[in-house]
Parts: C-alpha cells; sequence; structure tokens
C-alpha cells in the first residue's frame, strides 16, 4: 500500500515538476485562454473588417458586467437572460455610439478613432466609479452552475468549465459566420471594397454599423460572463484591455482565426508563467508580443502588408 | 539639478522664516487651512476619496467651523494614488496656500513621499488611511499622526489568534509591491513568534484579474490557512476564486486588509464568516451609529470605512489641540496632541505616542453569512476587542530615532 502511493508520487513528479500542479495550471490557463479569445475576438472584428482601433472595447466589456449587475438588482433579470439580453444592450450602445461619434470621423486617420474611442472608455469608467464607486459589486454564480468536479489532478469548478465551453462555441461561431457563410462574405467584401458593394446595392454603412455593434456586442458578453468569477469594479476593463490588445497584435492585427488561437496560447503561457515565475505574469503576454513583431511584423496568423 | 537644489534651499528658507515670523502671532494668515489629499477616482476611492472630504468638512461643522475666532477653511485635492503629484500639490498647499495641517493620505507610496515635504515645511500630517507602518517607525516624523490602522495592527489582530488557535501552517498570495510586501512581512514574524510556518507563497501582480493559478497553487501546498497579503479588488478577486476552487471550504482564508466597502462588494455566500481586523465599525455601538448616519447622508448613502471615521477623528483632535495650545504653530499644536487622550466615537482608549503612532482599541470582526444580515449594510459581527497596546508595534520596537532619544 505504501508502495503504491510512494509509485504514485514519483511517477506524479518529474525533474521535480509536479505533474498534477502542472495539468491544473494547464487546464486554467486555457480557461483563462478561452476567455482572452472572447474578449480579442471583438476587437480583431472590429479592427480586421473596420479598421477602428477600439480602446473601448475594455470598458464595454465592464458596461456588461454592470448592466448584468443592473438588470439582477433592479429588473430580476437571472443570470440566463443576462447571457441573451446584456450583449444585445451593449450592442446597441456599440451601435449609436458608431452612429453618431465614430462615422463622423471615419474617413479621418485612424488615430482619431483610437483617440475618440479612448475617450469614450475613460467617460465610462468614471460614470461607473461616480455612480457605483470604486469598490465593485457583488454578482453571485447562478445556482445551476454552483459547484464542481473532482479531476484527478485538480478540482474544477463547474462555472470555469462552462465559460470554457461557452467562449469556444460563441468563437468557433463567430469564425464560421465571417468566414464561411455568405453573410460573412458580404462583410468582408463591404469593407474591402465599399464602392463597388454599393454599385451592387448592398447597404454598405448598415454593415459596417452592424459589425461594429456585434463586436462590441461580443465584449458585453465577455463581461456577462465575468461577473460570476471577477470583481465587478469600474476598472475591470482597464485592467485586462491592454493584454487583449496585445493578443490581438501577436494574432496579427485583424485576423480573426488568429485572435483566437492566440487567446488560448497566451492564456495557457501566462498560466505556466504564473506557476514557475508569478512575477512576471503580467509582463510574458508583452515579452512574446516584442518577439513575434521581431520576427514578423504582421503577427502570427496576420497577412504580409 | 544646482538649480533645483538652489530653489529648494531657498523654498525651504521661505518656509522656515514664515514660520519663524507667524510663532508669535496665535493663527498665521489669520485661519486655519486643512488639506485633504485623497484618491477622488481610482481604486480606493470608496476608502478614502471624496469621503474623507466629507468627514473632515463635518469635524469643522462639528467644532464650529471657527477656531480661536478665526475661520476654518478646507481644500482638497486628487492625487490618483501618483506619489509625484500627491508631493507637487501638498508643496503647493504648504509654500503658496498656507495650509496648515493635511490629512487624507491614502496610498503608502503617496504618503511616504508626501510627509517628506510636510516635515521639510514643519506641517503636521494626519494619515488617515495609509497602511504601511514606516511612517512611525524606520520613516517617522515629529510631524506625523498616523491615526487609523497599520499593517502591524492587521497582522497582530488577525494573524496571531489564528496561530494561537492551532492554525500552523500559511500561504500568502501578497500583492507584488511595496505594501503587499510590507504586510506579509509583518504577518510572517507574527507567525513565527507564535510558533507556526509559512509553507508558501506567491507575489501576484498589482490588478490580476484570474487568480485561478495561485489558488491551485495554494491548494497543493498543504497550508491550514491562505493569507491574502492584498487589498481593494485584488483581495476581492483572489477571495472569490478561492471560494469557487473549494478553497474556504477545507481551509481558513484571512484577509489581512478589508475594508467595508471591499466586504460589501463580495457575495455573502463568498465571504461570510472571514474573520479580519478593523480600526472601526459602524454599528458598534450608538455612538459609531449616530455618527454614521449623519456621515451617510454626506455620502451618498454608502456606510463609512475605517479611513472615514480616522479622517473625522484625527481633524477633531487637531482643531482642539489648536484651541488648547492658542497657535496653529505645528510644534505647539502636536505636543498638545500628544499630551491630550484621543476619545471619541471612533477612537478608544487612544492616545497619540511619542513616535506618531495613534495607539487605540482595534476591532476583530467575522464577516457575516447571509442568513446573519439584517440589513445591505450588516456586513460585520465583532468578535473581539483588541487593545491599542497589543495591536500596534511597541514604541521600543519601531526604531523611530527621535521618539527613542526622547525621555
Amino acid at each position: 500500500m505504501l508502495h503504491g502511493y510512494a509509485l504514485g508520487a514519483v511517477m506524479a513528479t518529474f525533474l521535480g515538476i509536479n505533474l498534477f500542479g502542472l495539468f491544473g495550471q494547464l487546464l486554467v490557463g486555457l480557461i483563462n485562454g478561452s476567455f482572452y479569445a472572447l474578449l480579442a475576438l471583438g476587437l480583431a472584428i472590429i479592427f480586421g473588417l473596420l479598421k477602428i482601433i477600439n480602446f473601448s472595447q475594455g470598458a464595454l466589456y465592464m458596461l456588461g458586467a454592470f448592466t448584468a449587475w443592473m438588470a439582477l438588482e433592479y429588473l430580476q433579470i437571472n443570470y440566463w437572460w443576462a447571457l441573451f439580453l446584456v450583449p444585445l444592450t451593449v450592442g446597441a450602445f456599440g451601435i449609436l455610439l458608431e452612429r453618431f461619434l465614430i462615422r463622423p470621423i471615419a474617413n479621418e486617420d485612424h488615430l482619431y478613432s483610437l483617440l475618440l474611442t479612448f475617450g469614450v472608455a475613460l467617460i465610462l469608467q468614471g460614470l461607473f466609479t461616480d455612480w457605483f464607486g470604486s469598490s465593485g459589486l457583488p454578482y453571485a454564480i447562478p445556482e445551476e452552475l454552483k459547484g464542481g468536479t473532482k479531476l484527478p489532478f485538480m478540482y474544477l469548478p463547474n462555472y470555469r468549465a462552462w465559460i470554457i465551453i461557452f467562449s469556444l462555441t460563441v468563437c468557433a461561431a463567430t469564425w464560421f459566420m465571417i468566414e464561411k457563410t455568405k453573410l460573412g462574405a458580404y462583410l468582408r467584401a463591404g469593407t474591402e471594397n465599399p464602392q463597388l458593394m454599393q454599385a451592387f446595392g448592398i447597404n454598405v454603412p448598415l454593415i459596417v454599423t452592424l459589425t461594429y455593434g456585434f463586436g462590441v456586442g461580443l465584449a458585453g458578453l465577455a463581461g456577462v460572463l465575468a461577473a460570476p468569477v471577477y470583481s465587478v469594479s469600474p476598472e475591470m476593463g482597464s485592467n485586462i484591455l491592454i493584454v487583449v490588445f496585445a493578443i490581438v497584435v501577436i494574432g496579427g492585427m485583424g485576423s480573426i482565426g488568429g485572435a483566437i488561437l492566440t487567446g488560448l496560447a497566451m492564456g495557457i503561457i501566462e498560466g505556466l508563467t504564473k506557476y514557475f515565475y508569478p512575477e512576471a505574469s503580467n509582463t510574458v503576454i508583452f515579452l512574446v508580443m516584442v518577439l513575434v513583431l521581431l520576427v514578423k511584423p504582421s503577427g502570427m496568423f496576420g497577412k504580409e502588408a | 539639478m544646482n538649480l533645483m537644489r538652489k530653489s529648494l534651499i531657498t523654498s525651504a528658507l521661505a518656509a522656515a522664516m514664515a514660520v519663524s515670523a507667524t510663532a508669535q502671532a496665535s493663527l498665521s494668515d489669520d485661519k486655519v487651512k486643512i488639506g485633504v489629499l485623497a484618491d477622488m477616482g481610482g481604486v480606493y476611492a470608496d476608502i478614502c476619496g471624496q469621503g474623507c472630504v466629507e468627514a473632515v468638512k463635518m469635524a469643522v461643522d462639528d467644532f464650529g467651523g471657527t477656531v480661536l475666532g478665526k475661520p476654518i477653511e478646507v481644500v482638497s485635492a486628487d492625487d490618483q494614488n501618483k506619489p509625484d503629484i500627491g508631493s507637487v500639490k501638498v508643496r503647493e498647499w504648504v509654500e503658496k496656500d498656507q495650509v496648515d495641517v493635511v490629512t487624507g493620505m491614502v496610498s503608502s507610496a503617496v504618503t511616504g513621499a508626501v510627509t517628506k515635504v510636510l516635515t521639510a515645511n514643519e506641517k503636521i500630517a494626519l494619515i488617515a488611511a495609509s497602511a504601511s507602518h514606516a511612517f512611525t517607525t524606520k520613516a517617522c516624523s515629529p510631524f506625523n499622526a498616523h491615526w487609523t490602522y497599520d499593517v502591524v495592527s492587521l497582522a497582530n489582530g488577525t494573524v496571531k489568534p489564528t496561530v494561537q488557535s492551532g492554525k500552523k501552517k500559511w500561504f500568502f498570495i501578497t500583492a507584488d509591491y511595496a505594501f503587499g510586501h510590507a504586510l506579509e512581512k509583518v504577518a510572517t514574524g507574527v507567525i513565527k513568534e507564535n510558533g507556526g510556518e509559512v509553507v508558501g507563497g506567491v507575489r501576484a501582480p498589482l490588478g490580476t484579474s484570474d487568480f485561478s493559478s495561485y489558488i491551485l497553487q495554494a491548494q497543493s501546498s498543504g497550508a491550514d490557512v491562505i493569507a491574502l497579503a492584498n487589498a481593494g479588488s485584488d483581495m476581492v478577486n483572489s477571495l472569490k476564486t478561492a471560494a469557487e476552487f473549494g478553497l474556504t471550504e477545507m481551509t481558513d482564508v484571512a484577509g489581512l486588509l478589508v475594508f467595508t466597502p471591499n466586504a460589501l462588494a463580495l457575495d455573502p455566500e463568498v465571504a461570510g464568516g472571514m474573520k479580519l481586523t478593523t480600526g472601526f465599525y459602524w454599528n458598534m455601538d450608538d455612538q459609531t451609529r449616530a455618527w454614521s448616519k449623519r456621515f451617510m447622508k454626506l455620502n451618498n448613502g454608502k456606510i463609512p470605512a475605517m479611513p472615514h471615521a480616522g479622517a473625522y477623528s484625527a481633524t477633531m483632535h487637531y482643531l482642539k489641540a489648536v484651541e488648547a495650545a492658542g497657535t496653529d504653530e505645528s510644534k505647539a499644536v502636536m505636543a498638545k496632541m500628544k499630551e491630550t487622550p484621543v476619545e471619541d466615537f471612533f477612537s478608544r482608549n487612544g492616545y497619540l505616542r511619542k513616535d506618531g503612532r495613534m495607539v487605540h482599541d482595534m476591532l476583530q470582526v467575522r464577516i457575516n453569512t447571509a442568513d446573519e444580515r439584517k440589513g445591505s449594510n450588516d456586513v460585520f459581527t465583532i468578535e473581539k476587542v483588541i487593545k491599542g497596546d497589543d495591536a500596534f508595534l511597541p514604541l521600543d520596537k519601531g526604531g523611530c530615532a527621535f521618539a527613542l532619544s526622547q525621555k
């Protein structure tokens, strides 16, 4: 009996590394990565198709989490409905943003829309700090997803399993829609050559507005997904935005599949760093970004300019 | 560089002359001006932001609005948690705007920079919100008064009884900057003194949103207690994750610095039962309730965090000392502040020690579970009152040179 345990302990350790611990880290890295992928996807769509560097994506993610909280608190709308309604609300907000603020400067240099969306982000963050304070708000995990499953190497909370399944499904569906369907083809063509598409009778400005709304809606969706596990606070978006931008840059600005795959990969790399050298965990992604830019300036999956 | 040094010396000289010129008059520039330096829109805005300004104004109103027959004025500024911004503002206040005393002060990094400026200008710092114990030990000054709490009192209040109850093995999740390191170091000292050991720890960068990796490491460490040496959203995020991964059911989790707004930001199901130490709780007795009720009207209906109460108490004690000393000259006022006991709704059995530490009773509390809560603000139950002298670092252990050389 004693022997068995000793053998197990030997097998679970390789080169001084606790393998069970390592598996656990890989899995939580993957969960985080799927979350990054969802956020990066929205950014990549908005940049890839509309050429807008959307710095308000983090604030809109925050808006999603707060909207879910308000829906529950004031209207008794539960998590499941919020998962459906909040992205629509945030998306609608994005549509207004595009229609009235971004479109008037659409023909200017990209820097203008970057500054504009950055300003919008700061205003949103300031407003929410003023309304709800800086400490954050509580949001419980929905009853159906409480608890967890005991795996041989770790305890996997059900909600984390849900995050990975749900966000990967959304990512895959979005990728399929844009890259493989007729609607996606219109979208890509409309942004590649607007005049030609207009001539075919396609309403290009409408496509642009809806695409922006969709990309922003994804941020709102990520916000709802994050609310039960992360602190719902005005700063939550600005903390994560820079990382997500780095992911989009590594993946190749505008590459949709690239953003998804890079999101997953970076989650895992960050997870491993947290295990081996936690102090570097918030810089490792930027290190990868620098290396990738040096070797392949257009990013891992980007088209050469 | 030379030019800057010259201008520094000139301004220091000018300030010194200004002080000596006004020493005879009862009040410099015919008023007492209080500066409130706080985080108005950042992560600590709920801890000590506009709320601290309101608390100070409340103290001024309660005092009657005048001292020695002259008006009391309150000015405020946002330090954005940045030491450079804070010290530039305070320099402007004391050198140009005749500010006599500065309170608020949240981030320990800002306070470190600001107290240097104040000491150079011989102006009093009433530190209401910072955690580091440096301001009354290594970086102490005859012009510092550290009011509400510090890392030592938190560690003594929370860590000591837990180790003594038999939970000997500790694991730290520490915020990777000066405050977290200080808290971890002090807590480790307390653990070892009481026969416990630290079995591991991680240093998580400030603003980490996902703590699951660290929680897994804590889980496999075999520790009896996971100590969270972090604050604000880092604390909230790490505790949420610990609960999600079932850690709170298997081991104890001890939040080393939890303000009431943070406790309110946590689902009672997650945080209920956790023990922590605080310098003040609104619902302790009639006195605290009466003050808090008045304060809530000025603070958008939100209950006070301990720095709010501390800022009021410190301001009130300062104004009383000005009145008693018959002057606003800092040394005379500080002498009065140190010889008068501090007894009010906030401070129980309090006194301002030679090294500037305001020693008062601290509270060991437990976060209420959902069933225990009688209202949305019913967040803590007080378990024990810790005597001030047991909570704070003794004078002779702090190494504050000027205080130790005094008899």
